[in-house]
């Protein structure tokens, strides 16, 4: 979230889009009630009539997959009526900036792309630069080749007649919506744009959210209270797993992998230069990965050996999810841990990735429970035990409560979790089982002088003596060092490039800026103004509370409104004074070079609403799901021309004729994603037992089901069966002149805890994201039938 | 343990005597009576800790009650402004996390091919384990590729910890990097 939870108090309206927060994020509900107590209004844009459509002032269905085409029009909309907001966008974007010649669309396709290797070449969405390395710009926005041309170009197509007949929303609905969110526009109102996993769980999720923070970059809506582009986390601490680099391609802090394919990589000094851009914040970035390697690799790291940069491992492909799994079904995997995940019930395609685990060696299994995935080989899991040569480990894991440590929630706000009870059985803290699987490892390593051995051995392991790590030290380690005096940190903006400073997240660093004093565990819950709470917890970075707020003042360093001002230049100070921390560089002067930079981490310190780095395209461009019912109705690309296709039987693909209806995946409010540690529990188990599909009232008559029958829904992947639950929730769209059903499902259960039920996710595709491969699982097409 | 700062009305508040005094004052009963016997309830001179719940991504904060070695109560946490004493359904149900007879108490391990678990102790699962990692490490690693040091496995994954604490997380990116581990992925991915 670019903004925090209680800040929603203060929007104008609240776009909720690919998400259900009155289910999924309960209690943030309440503070976009305090915001339409305040006259701020509710939109909600879902496929279902969901519990926050039933809060909200506007509801406008749409079919599954088709956020582009929605928010596409809107934009069109917002241009057309004049509603953006002009000096914003002049200033703080890259609207006025120009494209080289040579780019162009055409047909889906934008230029430079080779359909062998279903790629673009983005170098053919370059930017025009002066010789000094600056952006050439035409600040009347007026140039043909300017981003904000070509961008009114490009959504000039999205016009309200084409967006309903793709979307199936009602016309009327929708302008509706475009009334009510594009008032937002006005300097004084702001809007903020919700979403979650209905977003994102698309072959264009990444562009889904691009064309979201278009839209509100348009209205000025980023840096101010009460907007924001605002991704509702699904685990209490997905943020910080994700800040602290648990994904293959990012180290902590969202440093870059190194890549054995990228010949720069073959250095320290290659692999910064390639990685480190000329201006913006992100050109400190040495400074980060040298304190990091010195985390990492301590004493071991010196500059000679490049800070035990060629300790780290170089990969060659890309190993996410889909991947990872498809090398595990090949036999291209012999071990693995599992710490609290459980892909046989939510992973995509959920039956092959039970297959998979299989063909492992060993598997290792930390959790409170006994999963589906750990016991993925007994009779219940369909499984025949004998046939399975995998040994597995299940070890015993403690609760939240029963360890201590922190997390970092959507708001990026930094919660401490003390220890309330001494674990549960003989079950441990996952930070012990980790410290000492190291240990342990380290012993049988000791004394080695195999090359192979030496990048672990290197590996610095320093948390007390004990079995047990001391978790202080782990939290002073993240924070950093200055290892001259072996103070800590104050913050990120100490460190250096040289090898005198360590830490562990960049990010993070400033947490814990003096012994004694771990800010995520700070509890004065005094509004400090504007109700970010400065001294509740801690916000990275740097307790920032609303990120890219220089955005709330006016290149002058005024607010723009009295009510949403968030921080502004005192001239008399010499400073950039308000009630949250600046975003910015606190002396910097609104006249000084770069003092309109407000988007600072990017290289021209403007936010992009041309965006030449991600691989499908500069701008959002509308493409039918992998499995849709109907063709692409803004070009003759049916689906994204960069995803990777799957061949053979890891991944069979449907079609209409023979699975007309669209499905997509949900979660309810009594169970937690893969339902282990709600359907192990008594009472929640009774509150939501069972499994059901929800179908339409038409559906229903034209399929002769009825309420609580059971029923079957195949896929390509698979077939399940559960209750039907007909509801007038959801209504058959009418697309492009056909009417076309959706159903929806909760993707929780599976074979153990209390409530058991069928696994939506044997349903899903092994499809993924053009730049992040998450899978498809939020638009698929299936069958239904009477069982 | 952490020290809640705790004036007298929120501590009337968390020892559920305000509540249950005023109910029965409003029945008609005596309410030093009533007071008398509030001392019984089951979370009198329980001890108290914030924590921060383990669910979704919103961050509410709940305060474990516990007495005798045991979880006897969870409600919200009032002092913290994102929830202000208000929790969702799991959140209210967390003390069966404690309680739910499902939970894992011993260290399980199944032999390839077998139908069940055997139960192990600890030092003999965690030596097999680093033992089966180093084992497929050395197998698998590789040093260099085309000239270039990757020092890398290919061969083990790891999975999941979107549950996990900062600091927990902050290890395990750590070790497993540490061991060349490339197939490193979470939750956030899917």
């Amino acid at each position: 979230m670019t903004n925090h939870w209680n800040d929603l108090q203060h929007t104008d309206c609240a776009l909720i889009i690919g998400a259900n927060p009155a289910e999924n994020h309960v209690i943030s509900f309440r503070w976009l009630t305090k915001a339409r107590e305040n006259g701020g209004k509710i939109i909600s844009v879902d496929p279902r009539f969901t519990r926050t459509s039933s809060q909200a002032d506007v509801y406008a269905s749409l079919r599954s997959g088709t956020d582009i085409p929605f928010v596409g029009g809107m934009i069109k909309y917002a241009l057309d009526n004049n509603l953006i907001h002009k000096e914003y966008v002049a200033n703080y974007t890259n609207a006025s900036f120009i494209v080289k010649e040579g780019y162009e669309f055409k047909d889906g396709l934008f230029s430079g792309y080779d359909e062998a290797k279903r790629s673009y070449d983005k170098t053919k969405w370059a930017l025009e630069s002066n010789p000094d390395g600056t952006p050439v710009k035409d600040m009347t926005l007026e140039h043909p080749r300017s981003v904000f041309q070509l961008m009114k170009k490009h959504y000039s197509r999205y016009d309200v007649d084409t967006v309903t007949a793709v979307t199936g929303t009602p016309k009327e609905d929708y302008l509706n919506v475009c009334k009510t969110f594009c008032a937002t526009g006005k300097a004084g109102k702001s809007g903020t744009i919700m979403y979650a996993m209905g977003a994102t769980q698309h072959t264009v999720g990444s562009q889904n959210v691009r064309i979201y923070a278009i839209l509100q970059l348009l209205l000025g809506n980023i840096g101010i209270p009460g907007g924001g582009i605002n991704a509702m986390r699904g685990e209490s601490n997905v943020q910080g797993s994700t800040d602290f680099g648990l994904l293959y391609d990012n180290l902590t802090g969202y440093l870059a992998s190194p890549k054995a394919t990228v010949p720069e990589h073959a250095t320290l000094a290659g692999y910064l230069a390639k990685e480190t851009p000329v201006s913006g914040y992100w050109s400190n970035k040495p400074k980060f990965v040298v304190s990091l390697l010195k985390a990492w690799y301590g004493s071991n790291a010196t500059k000679d050996n490049e800070f035990g940069y060629h300790f780290l491992p170089k990969g060659n492909k890309n190993y996410s999810h889909i991947n990872l799994f498809k090398t595990m079904y090949d036999g291209g995997l012999d071990g693995a841990f599992f710490f609290g995940t459980n892909p046989v019930v939510g992973g995509p395609n959920a039956g092959k990735e039970k297959e998979a685990l299989g063909k492992l060696k060993w598997l290792v299994a930390i959790d409170l429970w006994e999963t589906e995935s750990s016991a993925f080989w007994q009779k219940a899991a369909g499984s025949n035990p004998a046939d399975i040569k995998t040994e597995v480990f299940l070890l015993p894991a403690s609760a939240s409560f029963e360890k201590e440590g922190s997390i970092s929630n959507s708001s990026r706000w930094m919660q401490y979790r003390w220890k309330a009870i001494d674990s549960r059985g003989e079950a441990r803290p996952d930070l012990d089982i980790i410290h000492e699987l190291a240990t342990k490892l380290k012993k049988l390593y000791a004394g080695s002088s195999k090359s192979a051995d030496k990048p672990f051995l290197a590996l610095d392991w320093n948390y007390g003596t004990g079995d047990v790590p001391d978790i202080d030290l782990v939290a002073k380690e993240i924070n950093g060092y200055d290892l001259t005096t072996g103070k800590l940190l104050p913050g990120f903006g100490a460190l250096k490039d040289d090898g005198t400073t360590s830490s562990g997240n960049w990010i993070y660093s400033g947490f814990y800026p003096e012994e004694g004093k771990n800010k995520s565990k700070n509890r004065d819950n005094k509004d400090t103004g504007g109700h970010h709470y400065l001294n509740w917890s801690f916000a990275w970075p740097m307790n920032r509370r609303i990120i890219y707020n220089r955005a709330s003042a006016d290149a002058n360093g005024n607010p723009w409104s009295k009510e949403k001002a968030v921080i502004w230049w005192d001239s008399l100070q010499n400073k950039w004074v308000g009630n949250d921390v600046p975003d910015f560089k606190a002396d910097t002067a609104p006249a000084a070079p770069g003092g309109t930079g407000a988007f600072m981490m990017n290289k021209d310190g403007v936010a992009l609403l041309f965006a030449p780095t991600l691989n499908d395209g500069p701008f959002p461009e509308h493409y039918e799901p992998y499995e849709s019912p109907m063709p692409n109705a803004f070009s003759s690309q049916e689906i994204n021309p960069a995803i990777t296709l799957f061949e053979g039987d890891f991944n069979k693909r449907g079609f209409k004729s023979d699975y007309p209806i669209v499905a997509t995946t949900y979660r309810v409010s009594e169970h937690w994603q893969s339902g282990t540690m709600t359907r192990n529990q008594e009472w929640l188990s009774e509150l939501a037992g069972h499994m059901f599909v929800e179908i339409s009232e038409e559906l229903a008559k034209e399929k002769g089901i009825k309420n609580k029958d059971k029923i079957v829904v195949t896929s390509a992947r698979g077939e399940i069966e559960a209750y039907a639950m007909v509801t007038k929730r959801y209504k058959p769209f009418k697309v492009r002149g056909k009417q076309v059903h959706q159903i929806g499902m909760p993707w929780h259960f599976g074979f153990k805890g209390y409530a058991t039920g069928a696994t939506a996710n044997r349903l899903t595709p092994h499809i993924g994201d053009a730049n992040t491969m998450i899978p498809e699982y939020k638009a698929f097409l299936c069958d239904v039938r009477r069982a | 343990m952490v020290e809640i700062n705790l004036n007298r009305r929120q501590f009337l508040k968390l020892s559920g005597a305000t509540a249950v005094t005023l109910a029965v004052v409003e029945l008609g009963f005596n309410e030093k009576k009533a007071y008398a016997q509030s001392k019984g309830f089951k979370i009198a001179k329980a001890t108290v800790t914030p924590t921060i719940c383990c669910f979704c991504g919103v961050g509410c904060g709940i305060l474990v009650h516990t007495k005798d070695n045991t979880v006897v109560y969870t409600e919200g946490d009032p002092d913290n402004p994102i929830n202000e004493g208000k929790l969702c359904s799991k959140g209210t149900t967390l003390r069966q996390l404690y309680t739910s007879e499902k939970r894992l108490t011993k260290p399980l391990y199944r032999a390839p091919g077998s139908d069940k678990w055997v139960e192990k102790d600890w030092n003999w699962m965690l030596d097999t384990i680093a033992k089966r990692t180093k084992e497929t490490r050395d197998a698998s690693f590789v040093e260099t590729e085309n000239g270039i040091t990757v020092n890398k496995t290919e061969k083990i994954a790891s999975l999941g910890g979107a549950a996990l604490d900062n600091e927990e997380t902050y290890l395990l990116s750590k070790l497993m990097r540490g061991l060349g581990v490339t197939y490193l992925e979470h939750q956030a991915r899917i």
